[in-house]
């Protein structure tokens, strides 16, 4: 009763009142109200794709038989493969692999239609990119049953004896780089690009907002310095900490959950200085744009959310619509991963590497170039 | 002919509707100590910071140390010591890491020297490791006077530097800025003090963003031209209440045991307390003090014209 007495509703609309006309000012915290489930609701949606499909793959075909064409025309209409390239070597098949341009290979051999129709038996090889068990786990199984019956229109008649027990081929699936399909190995080296960007991000987002709560910006801005001295002031300390970051996730990878190293470490090195500087030349641009370190705060979320699930960390690449993978594509984090992943993993080289360094350099200059630009140098 | 540092004219700042700062001129002359005064709200840190670069000035022109004060900012920052109305350095950071801070953003040489003299002057030697933030307000005051002249700046522009300072600090803060300006040092101070502000060399006053009056003390109360009468007696409360409603006068202020009455009308003042000169009452016809003009001229100023 007494709590209901000193409650007074005069004040309450007094307090409502003022809530709603700060919301109103706000307009970034309204956006980003709206904005935030808008998003969600889009990537959950269309997104995320457990049965990813349409995978990248690359055909070596070596048989000029038509039961080779047959084969090829049945394992695309499975809707799971797409066929981008066609392979003449061995060689270029394991490039591809490395540089994560094809999820597959299928590879068809000379002798093909010829040992069919003898009823030997012959093999179809599949090479698959397994650094990521969920993309590929669906297209395999898909394989297998097509192969299976694949033939059974051509096999009628006097071949029908062909068709065995076993079913007519023999499916050889090559998973590679992570044959035992252990997601760890997968999910440590993504956490090394997800944990970087939260807290690089992070970090310099309040850089600039912080100064000017505090009041400090005026003191600063007295001063004779120049936009990137203040800037690179903060950014590069925090280098350092991501360096130690990425050593004990490293350390706690290979020794905890035993994610073997299989590529050249200065190699990662490198490429993670060139992330880290990235993300934290995003932060520090938000925190130029940004009015205070809530509004600094809610602009690194709204990466938060895309790193995670467009990047290929929670979800499988390639299993996503095409205009998800292009935005994709643009996040450092995206090609972070296929950097890490493939140096852990693949043990890729420098070689490979760069195809996915420069987008995260060239973002990282621009971020930088905005922020210089965005930097005031007054207090209007 | 002595140099002028500090030489704007028509400086103009609007925020919105509101103008902050309206077409003020002003001429500093090198050694000189200026104090800058008015009203809260009228427009004294807004000025100050479009002379150090931090605010865009919508209009005026001039020099500021040799360099314009629109285009060179870069360079009139280097030799200018901005004390900051609120503090403004790092609550985070120790006293002296605060002063080294500041001494390396302005590349000064033998910085170590140059902060420990300062420390050793500031009297805060012994409490060097102890963070800023954990001052009292006035210490935080001193440290921020220390912090804006360890570069030594040519002109400092000092905004309420010794707001929450003890008197035998003032005292010595004055007596600091006089030696320095005997030296050559320019100084422009933001003051509500009285007492401060007749240790200028000049005043200058300004009103909801206009320059209302310069010049010495002297000058200042001469050009106001008020005629000022201290009164005695018992019950000064309701004299000064009947007084105020008297035509001629302008202000009746109370000091102590004493009521200064003013008006800018000397004959009009003289008939309007005639009637009251009459025991146990008793009237004198005194100067003006700079705090009457400063009410006065105060207002004089139109209501539509306060923020
Ligand atoms: N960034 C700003 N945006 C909008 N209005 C401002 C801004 N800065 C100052 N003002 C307004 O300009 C006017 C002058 O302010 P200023 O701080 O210069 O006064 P001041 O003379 O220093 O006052 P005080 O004695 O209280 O320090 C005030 O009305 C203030 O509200
Ligand atoms: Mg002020």
């Amino acid at each position: 009763m007494n709590v209901l007495r000193k409650f007074s509703l005069a004040r309450l609309v007094a307090m409502l009142v003022k809530e709603f006309t700060q919301m109103r000012r706000d307009k970034l915290t309204f956006g980003m109200m709206l904005g935030i489930p808008l998003m969600q609701l889009i990537l959950f949606g269309f997104v995320i794709n457990a049965d990813p499909k349409h995978l990248a793959t690359a055909v070596l075909l070596a048989d000029q038989g038509p039961q080779g064409r047959t084969m090829l025309s049945a394992i695309r209409n499975s809707g799971y493969f797409d066929f981008v390239k066609v392979l003449q070597t061995e060689m270029e098949a394991e490039e591809a692999l490395a540089r994560g341009e094809v999820q597959f290979v299928v590879n068809i051999p000379a002798a093909f239609s010829r040992d069919l129709l003898r009823g030997d038996r012959p093999a179809i090889l599949v090479e698959a990119d397994a650094t990521d068990p969920a993309a590929t786990g669906n297209a395999l199984g898909a394989l297998r049953v097509l192969v299976r019956d694949a033939l059974q229109h051509d096999l009628k008649g006097p071949l029908a004896a062909l068709a065995g027990v076993d079913g007519p081929i023999e499916l050889r699936i090559h998973p590679r780089y992570n044959p035992e399909a252990i997601t760890q190995y997968n999910i440590i080296p993504g956490l090394m690009g997800v944990i970087l960007t939260m807290t690089m991000i992070m970090i310099t987002g309040l850089a600039i907002t912080r100064e000017r709560e505090r009041g400090t910006m005026e003191n600063l801005l007295s001063m004779p310095t120049r936009p990137l001295e203040v800037l690179a002031g903060k950014i590069i300390p925090y280098i350092l900490v991501g360096y130690i970051q990425v050593g004990v996730i490293l350390v706690a990878g290979y020794f905890l959950f035993g994610v073997p190293i299989t590529g050249n470490v200065p190699l990662l090195f490198l490429a993670a200085f060139v992330f880290i500087v990235a993300n934290l030349a995003m932060g520090i641009t938000f925190s130029t744009i940004a009015r205070n370190q809530l509004q600094a705060m809610q602009m690194a979320f709204f990466v938060f959310l895309p790193s995670i699930l467009l990047s290929g960390f929670m979800f499988p690449f390639r299993g996503m619509p095409v205009w998800a993978q292009y935005l994709g594509e643009i996040l450092p984090i995206t090609h972070f991963l296929r950097i890490v992943r493939g140096i852990m993993l693949k043990g890729n080289g420098y070689a490979e590497v760069i195809h996915d360094l420069w987008p995260i350099a060239l973002f990282g200059l621009v971020a930088l170039v905005i922020a210089v630009k965005r930097y005031r140098r007054t207090l209007d | 002919m002595p140099e002028v540092t500090i030489d704007v004219r028509g400086m103009t700042k609007r925020f919105g509707h509101l103008t902050a700062v309206d077409q003020i001129d002003l001429q500093v002359c090198a050694g000189e100590i200026c104090g800058f005064l008015g009203p809260n709200g009228s427009g004294k840190t807004t000025f100050i910071r479009m002379l150090c670069g931090l605010l865009r000035a919508d209009a005026g022109s001039g020099r500021c140390l040799g360099y314009d004060v629109i285009r060179e900012s870069e360079q009139i920052k280097r030799q200018v010591g901005y004390m900051t109305q609120r503090f403004s350095y790092y609550e985070d950071l120790s006293i002296i890491e605060n002063l080294d801070f500041v001494a390396r953003m302005y590349q000064v040489k033998n910085r170590r020297a140059a902060v420990a003299a300062s420390l050793e002057k500031l009297g805060l030697s012994e409490r060097r490791n102890q963070l800023a933030g954990n001052l009292s307000g006035g210490w935080k005051q001193r440290l921020a006077l220390a912090a804006c002249m360890i570069h030594e700046p040519k002109l400092l522009l000092l905004d309420e530097p010794t707001a929450g300072v003890d008197p035998k600090a003032r005292r010595d803060f004055w007596e600091q800025i006089h030696q320095l300006a005997a030296a050559g040092l320019t100084c422009l101070i933001a003051t509500h003090y009285m007492d401060e502000a007749e240790r200028c060399h000049r005043l200058a006053y300004i009103g909801y963003g206009k320059l209302l009056t310069q010049g010495t003390v002297a000058e200042v109360i001469a050009h106001a031209n008020l005629t000022t009468w201290e009164v005695t007696g018992p019950r000064l409360v309701e004299l000064a209440e009947r007084l105020r409603s008297a035509a001629g006068v302008q202000q009746a202020v109370a000091f102590g045991n004493t009521l200064h009455v003013s008006g800018d009308d000397a004959g009009a003042l003289r008939r309007a307390i005639q009637p009251l000169r009459v025991a146990p009452y008793q009237w004198r016809e005194t100067d003006s003090s700079l705090e009457d003009v400063f009410i006065h001229l105060m207002d004089q100023l139109p209501d539509n014209a306060r923020s």
